[in-house]
């Protein structure tokens, strides 16, 4: 029987087993999370050339352990207790299989251990790319496979769950946005897993043994379906979440369900091989494949994220001013509760993801200019606006909600909470501004010596590179802080936390039951349907619903057409290639 | 409260799209077009385009290749390792090898004159980044990458490894010369 608790305060139901499940895949991303800045600390003081910390091997291992870490475990645990909210919590129903769902977070673990062993005990410094030729330790292909598996199945519980949800009619009508954009995440989560199974086992084979040869050029083109897809995994769900934080705080609605919906189909049928962009350069792959991979023809991923970029502001700026924050075009936004971390996190990975990482990608993207950008430090800059700013910061300001809705404690140190969003998000900026600007002048990524130590020949990059790998080096020890904070917060509630329910204690944080417990075998009444919208006079201008968030747009669509075509003129100077 | 509860209309399909989002998104496609046909004009109008040669190739056949070249048309030696210097002649071919942890071998070229260059690593996977102009291209083991390049300002350029190739990869380099 399906024991079920509703959380006095947002009034959301907790299948019993799906939140247990949640505590436990959100936790352990928080301790991933935690690793991964750790390493990020050390990264950071060594490329910044006048501190240069670790040794060159030390190096190469630790930023590893990073990339991997961060970009893989952190967010996909973290993405499993997404799936089991938007699955189960949302639409009111049980998690399908919770014991699979539990085997697939022991494989996850199991995985996640593995390959991290693999990468401390030193032979498998290979990045996270680990591009063939070069040889890791075979448990490092088998732990990712591993955690893969664990993913996936957790994916599939996700999807059953949908299915249970519509056959016991837990809600009416059709699955509400946030729900909709997580099965978005997990059927691009699918294809990516899939991806990752058809390079990584064979890899794993040939590391044993079994297998020859891998085609170093096969293995970029199948390895990045896998990398580039499952940013848009972590793309889809943050985005969810921003639609789930805009309605929690400010009870927005969508400006319009067809149009967020259809963004996010876009999203499937036009990413997959948009990991084309990362092999603009190389040999073996003709332009027409590069360029139609990479766009489409129309660059239509790119159009959805360009329309949710209107539509989660544009849904927040017609709810604030149905409640008569009309003055002008940014009363809205000035009223905004700035001082609330869920919010402040939100909207910093909102602007941030759009402003940093949105358009830079899409220009380093873009065939010719990758000539000027690829495999620079540049790199790193654009994809920590993303996955950082974007993503990370999504996930923190989602945490923050969560804490007292999930764990039942009350959030410790508010007043840091306040600071920690403006204090990581400015941090993570720098690193993102100046790396890219960095790559500019030709700054290589991956790369322990800017210096060259030890070549005769000698090279100096201009003096102003130096200059700004040691902001973005200021820029990184700002951020592991602001990310220490939060971890500090977040872990710091479960455990010292006021308890929001007397008889619940840390044990109970984790999902161990009390005799007096607040679940009961009570089915959850089913979900409604939003409330219909009053019919109200307009409040926006010129049949603008939302006209200071389209001003905003606007703003974006400059900067982006700006920058977009100094790059070409970037371009235009350097020696003739054809 | 609506993103996270079904839609408020149970045909939420059929509810007209507000002006604000039809203009933005007509905007944006528009956009979006514009920037996918950037790249096929650049590949007829522009000068800076990589190239669609490309062999398969094993490292012994490059290798006699690169050093027939050296024999042919070195000018020089650089260096306690007596490093080559390859001036080609206008129009050749240049054979550039990447491998742990050098650019063999260095080359010497002339301003605004076009060579065929040939790319590929005998090892693993190595990125050409021919600094201070900052052009990047990707060097794949077992693939030879052919592009014509035409320097178009004299001076000394050095090429820099910038996909990680293991523990000396800060060390590898290469010199390019552009002579008037």
């Amino acid at each position: 029987m399906a024991q079920f608790r509703q959380c006095p305060d947002t009034g959301l139901f907790f299948h019993k087993e799906a939140e247990n499940l949640m505590k436990a895949n959100a936790v352990a991303g928080v301790v991933c999370l935690l690793i991964a800045g750790v390493l990020a600390l050390l990264v950071v003081l060594t490329r910044w050339p006048a501190v240069h910390l670790l040794p060159a091997d030390a190096f190469y291992m630790v930023l590893t352990a990073h990339g991997i870490c961060a970009l893989i475990f952190w967010v996909i645990f973290f993405e499993m207790a997404i799936l089991y909210f938007a699955g189960s919590t949302l639409l009111r129903s049980r998690l399908a299989t919770p014991r699979w769902a539990w085997a697939g977070f022991v494989l996850m673990i199991v995985g996640a251990v593995m390959t991290l062993a693999a990468v401390f005990a030193g032979k498998s410094s290979v990045m996270m790319t680990s591009y063939v030729p070069m040889r890791a330790e075979p448990s490092f292909y088998l732990g990712l496979v591993i955690f893969a598996v664990g993913a996936l199945i957790g994916c599939f519980v996700y999807l059953g769950t949908l299915v249970v949800a519509k056959n016991e009619k837990t809600y009416e009508g059709s699955v509400p946005l946030v729900t909709f954009g997580a099965t978005v995440a997990c059927v691009i989560a699918i294809f990516t897993i899939a991806s990752g199974a058809e390079i990584l086992i064979p890899t794993y084979l040939w590391s044993i043994g079994y297998i020859s040869h891998i085609d170093p050029a096969m293995y970029r083109v199948i390895w990045w379906a896998l990398g580039h897809s499952s940013q848009q995994i972590n793309v889809a769900a943050h985005v969810a979440v921003w639609y789930l934080i805009a309605g929690v705080i400010f009870g927005a609605r969508p400006m319009s369900e067809k149009v967020s919906r259809a963004a996010y189909l876009l999203y499937i049928f036009f990413l997959q091989l948009a990991s084309a962009h990362h092999l603009m350069t190389d040999p073996g792959i003709s332009s027409e494949w590069k360029i139609f991979n990479t766009s489409y023809a129309m660059y239509l991923a790119v159009l959805a994220s360009m329309i949710h970029g209107l539509t989660v502001p544009g849904a927040i700026e017609v709810a604030q001013r149905k409640k008569g924050l009309t003055n002008g075009s940014f009363e809205w936004l000035r009223k905004a509760p700035w001082g609330n971390p869920v919010f402040s996190s939100m909207f910093i990975s909102l602007v941030g993801f759009g402003f940093l990482g949105g358009i830079s990608g899409v220009v380093m993207g873009t065939e010719q200019i990758s000539i000027i950008i690829h495999n620079t430090i540049y790199v790193p800059g654009h994809f920590h606006a993303t996955v950082v700013i974007g993503t990370t910061m999504a996930w923190m300001g989602l945490t923050y909600l969560l804490i007292p809705v999930l764990f039942r404690r009350k959030m410790i140190l508010p007043q840091a909470a306040k600071l920690q969003p403006y204090i990581f998000g400015l941090g993570m900026s720098l690193v993102a501004v100046f790396h890219m600007a960095a790559g500019t002048l030709g700054v290589a990524r991956r790369h322990w010596d800017m210096g060259f130590a030890g070549n005769p020949l000698g090279f100096e990059y201009p003096a102003t590179a130096y200059l700004l790998m040691g902001i973005a080096g200021i820029g990184g020890v700002i951020a592991v802080a602001g990310g220490a904070l939060f971890i500090a917060i977040a872990v710091g509630s479960l455990v010292f936390g006021e308890k929001l329910q007397k008889e619940a204690g840390l044990l109970q944080s984790f999902g161990f039951p009390l005799a007096d417990s607040a679940y009961t075998n009570e089915k959850p009444a089913r979900l409604p349907m939003a409330p219909a919208e009053a019919v109200e006079a307009d409040h926006g201008e010129a049949g603008f619903e939302a006209p200071g968030t389209f001003i905003l747009a606007m703003v974006l669509l400059v900067s982006f057409v700006i920058y977009y075509f100094i790059n070409w003129k970037y371009l235009s100077e350097v020696w003739g290639l054809s | 409260m609506t993103s996270f509860m079904p839609p408020a209309q149970k045909n939420w399909w059929a509810v007209p799209v507000g002006r604000q989002e039809i203009v933005w998104i007509a905007i944006a496609l528009v956009w979006c077009l514009i920037m996918f046909f950037m790249m096929p004009f650049w590949h007829m109008y522009g000068d800076q385009n990589i190239s669609n040669e490309g062999y398969r190739v094993t490292p012994i056949k490059y290798q006699a290749k690169v050093n027939e070249m050296i024999e042919k048309y070195k000018v020089r030696e650089v260096g306690a390792m007596k490093t080559p210097v390859v001036a080609p002649p206008d129009g050749g071919d240049i054979y550039l090898m990447a491998r742990l942890w050098s650019w063999y071998p260095m080359l010497e070229l002339k301003k605004d004159v076009t060579y065929r260059l040939h790319l590929t690593s005998i090892d693993w996977n190595h990125g050409f980044s021919l600094q201070p102009v900052n052009i990047n291209l990707q060097v794949v083991p077992g693939y030879e990458f052919v592009l014509n390049i035409t320097p178009n300002k004299a001076g000394e350029y050095t090429i820099v490894c910038n996909e990680y190739c293991g523990i000396m990869h800060h060390t590898m380099l290469g010199k390019i010369w552009v002579k008037e």
